[in-house]
């Protein structure tokens, strides 16, 4: 391809060609930097819970009445729910997996106040507390009726049992291929459990949280008068179970607000709403700003064909093919183009180290760069047809006309 | 002149006509740019707004080092973000501010008179006598209550307009009583709406939150041992179990003002409070060094980060969009311009003057420059939607608000933009040598 002449017809127009490069140059760096920080909260949001979404969902039952029975509420609404047909498990949870909300405790495989514990968030269930959340276990038992305690507010007593999340439990006993099952923790400092299982992926309340993959479960119900019930459905009764148990809540102590009933797909949502807002605000000016350059650049192409129709015209007088001129025109866009890319990738590589230092943005990966580079140069010659063709279209007697 | 200046408008309409999908897309990039690039300003500023200007140099959020020596509090950064309930009660007592307050959140059911309706959870601030005084809270019927108020645990309440509304309608409800969580409450005040932005006053709860609904003495947290809500944080077990032990405890959950007047009565205190916790470490508390703060709301706000990274990010970003728009729009008209070399050269050769010639480029350009900026002001408003669309919350709407600020900031935007990208190609138009387009002809 004849890049000589291009290049210098081009030196004519030094301004318009460095427009046109740097305008390459800024998309490709803002296009690859959005999609860095898009990708990395979509990785985010992919990661599994570790609970049964689909089937799952929960409600508050905050008691105000001055008489009104905490213990005996829990006792008997978990009867009645469990008694429920289509329900598959029901637990008394003092918060929700990707909630928002719970209890962050430090775990210790030695005693004393001098050592660090591992960070974990805890959830207090009872003896269907593995089966309601639909986590699976992978190794040692499950609780028994038995080990389930009552726990008073403000008490500082804990359960001597504990069933780990697998993650929380790597962190703890790193290299055992047991997961320290059979292992003492020690909780407050100094209060030793036994870990009696381990579970697969369970999340804890918060998605933003470094250590979200932490979580405990102790065998205790919360003498509480404000409680969450966490309730697993059997396949597809969730939504017929769920209105049925909000009445029958209601309706049987008077003493007690039922509020915030969710499914956990709903809960998942909420829990992920900013990263679900930043990814589509990010796709949308990505789209935008692509369909801005690329009309940009059809829009100087056709410029350029209008400012040189007579110059076409006395290169077809001179013999140049119709393809000649479609060539033509393509290869000056793919000149402008590859330079601008280029540019722009030193540019991308140089914000991304920015976002990197400032926010924390991830580094973006290695692949983005040639796949968006390649995008952007095949979009441009895409946009560059039109009015490319236009030229070619360009009759040579206009060569012989005068303004 | 202005015979002249229609003229010069006339031609533009004309010349802007000509290439009318072009021209569209040099105003559409300009506008969306300014669009972009505006609603992330907009979201930015509404975080770092000066919720209480008038008073957000003397309003100071007390601070106390009082965490572990192993493990410092946000690894020494700063000293913990809240204030347990031994200091809070210790420092209210010393009264050595001009006013200061202690307080937390709660949630307590009211149960409305009538029998219809359903008893509903309110968002409660448990606080003492000088809140009002000291955070300027303007209010519709009576009063705050008094200091007395706070030691006796009287059960008074003041109300926010809405719950106001939702019980009493548009009476005035001073004197009478509200049922909360099984406990009758006097009416003492009902506030005007109030919900600074952000809402400094309790950083543990989120920017955006809204204000509480219901306001009561502190002191009765612990009096009718209320629910607590909001963060506790913890760094030492509770030595025993019960309230007295948690009340006794390390932990953390309260938020402590002062108001200090000026430089001095704020170094005044500061050494007060080093004295205090000197004191305290006597007693075995306290085994970090001395790290004990009074920090302005501003710098408290900074310090705590008001604006999300999320934000900034994007405006760095959308800012890069507007100059990529700004890009488009010059390189597009340039190109114009220059196709229409010959036709300025010759009208050169005629006569015409470099300067009628450049005035009624620049109208064209600025015609195309304008209505991209007032497109802008659209996609502003339009951008802001569409990240409101994101967010189920209603809360995200108090970020999402265009003020008279922000529409002028767009405006003088909008007018530098069509500036930008009007004066290079106009001055590249008429520097056009008549000679050089002539001699072919």
């Amino acid at each position: 391809m004849e890049f000589g002449p291009i290049w210098r017809a081009a030196l004519r127009n030094k301004t318009g060609i460095v427009l046109i490069v740097l305008q390459v140059a800024f998309t490709m760096a803002l296009v690859i930097n959005a999609i860095a920080i898009a990708e990395e909260r979509a990785r985010l949001m992919a990661r599994p819970s570790g609970v049964d979404e689909a089937n799952i969902f929960h409600l508050n039952s905050s008691g105000f009445a001055a008489d009104f029975d905490a213990k005996l509420t829990i006792e008997e609404d978990l009867r009645q729910i469990r008694g429920m047909p289509g329900v598959q498990a029901a637990v008394q949870i003092n918060s929700i997996p990707l909630g928002g909300s719970g209890w962050g405790m430090g775990l210790k495989t030695t005693p004393g106040p001098e050592i660090e514990g591992v960070p974990t968030t805890v959830y207090f269930v009872d003896e269907q507390g593995v089966d309601a959340l639909g986590v699976e276990l992978i190794t040692g038992e499950d609780f028994a009726a038995s080990d389930i305690s009552w726990r008073m507010p403000a008490t500082s007593e804990w359960s001597n049992k504990t069933i780990l999340s697998k993650d929380l439990a790597a962190a703890l006993f790193p290299n055992d291929p047991t997961y320290g099952v059979g292992k003492i923790v020690y909780i407050a400092d100094t209060q030793p459990m036994t870990v009696v299982g381990v579970v697969d992926e369970l999340q804890g309340p918060w998605s933003g949280w470094d250590n979200v993959e932490h979580t405990m479960l102790v065998p205790e119900h919360l003498w509480n008068k404000s409680t969450a019930y966490l309730i697993r459905a059997e396949p597809g009764a969730r939504d017929a179970l769920m209105p049925r148990i909000e009445t029958l809540l209601a309706d049987r102590e008077q003493g007690r607000i039922v509020r915030d009933m969710r499914t956990m797909e709903e809960t998942r949502k909420n829990s992920y709403e900013l990263n679900q807002a930043l990814i589509n605000i990010l796709g949308t000016t990505i789209a935008i700003l692509v369909a801005i350059t690329t009309l940009g650049v059809a829009g100087l192409t056709s410029f350029n064909v209008t400012r040189r129709t007579k110059q076409i015209g006395t290169r077809r007088a001179l013999g140049a093919t119709r393809t000649d001129i479609l060539r033509y025109f393509l290869a000056e866009n793919l000149l402008f183009t590859v330079i601008g890319v280029t540019l722009g990738a030193v540019l991308a590589i140089g914000i991304n180290i920015l976002l990197v230092e400032a926010f924390s943005v991830p580094r973006f990966s290695w692949y983005l760069l040639p796949a968006t580079m390649l995008a952007l140069i095949v979009v441009s010659q895409l946009a560059v047809l039109f009015p490319a063709r236009r030229a070619a279209a360009v009759p040579p007697a206009v060569a012989t006309r005068t303004v | 002149m202005l015979r002249l200046f229609e003229y010069n408008l006339k031609l533009a309409v004309k010349n802007i006509r000509r290439n009318p999908i072009l021209s569209a897309l040099m105003v559409a990039a300009i506008g969306i740019g300014i669009g972009a690039s505006m609603s992330m300003v907009t979201v930015n500023y509404r975080f770092s707004l000066n919720p209480i200007p008038q008073k957000s140099d003397v309003l100071h959020y007390i601070r106390l080092d009082n965490w572990s020596a192993d493990f410092p509090f946000n690894e020494g950064r700063n000293p913990p973000n809240q204030m347990t309930y031994l200091d809070a009660t210790a420092l209210l007592r010393a009264k050595h501010a001009y006013r200061q307050v202690a307080m937390s959140r709660s949630t307590l059911a009211v149960e409305p008179e009538g029998r219809d309706e359903r008893p509903f959870f309110v968002d409660v601030r448990a606080t003492t006598a000088d809140f009002f005084a000291m955070f300027d809270v303007p209010f519709r019927y009576g009063t705050g209550w008094g200091a007395d108020a706070d030691d006796a645990a009287e059960q008074v309440a003041v109300l926010n307009t809405t719950t106001t509304e939702r019980l009493f309608g548009d009476d005035n409800p001073v004197g009478r009583t509200v049922r909360l969580s099984g406990q009758d409450y006097r009416i003492v005040g009902v506030i005007e709406d109030w919900e600074p932005m952000p809402k400094f006053y309790d950083s543990s709860n989120g920017p955006t939150n809204s204000g509480e609904d219901i306001f009561i003495p502190w002191s009765l947290v612990v009096a009718k041992e209320l629910p607590r809500a909001g963060n506790t944080n913890c760094w030492k077990p509770l030595e025993g179990s019960g309230l007295q032990a948690f009340l006794n405890s390390e932990c953390i959950w309260i938020q402590f003002w002062a108001e200090l007047r000026n430089s001095a009565e704020r170094e005044e205190y500061v050494n007060f409070l080093n004295a205090y916790v000197t004191e305290q470490k006597a007693l075995g508390r306290f085994p970090r060094p001395l790290d004990n703060r009074a920090t302005p709301v501003m710098e408290y706000l900074r310090e705590q980060g008001a604006v999300p990274d999320e934000a900034r990010v994007l405006l760095g970003l959308s800012l890069l969009f507007l100059v990529v728009c700004l890009l488009n729009t010059i390189g597009l008209l340039l190109a114009k311009f220059l196709g229409k070399a010959t036709e300025i050269g010759i009208r050169r050769a005629l006569g015409a003057s470099r300067r009628v010639l450049f005035q009624q480029y620049l109208v064209e350009a600025g015609i195309i420059g304008f209505t991209g900026g007032i497109l802008g002001l659209g996609f502003t408003w339009l951008g802001l939607e569409g990240i409101e669309m994101q967010f189920a919350d209603e809360e995200a709407s108090r970020i999402l608000v265009m003020d008279w600020n922000m529409a002028l900031l767009a405006v003088a935007l909008a007018i530098i933009a069509s500036l930008v990208t009007a004066i290079y190609p106009t001055w590249r138009a008429c520097s056009v040598q008549p000679a050089a387009y002539l001699s072919s002809n």
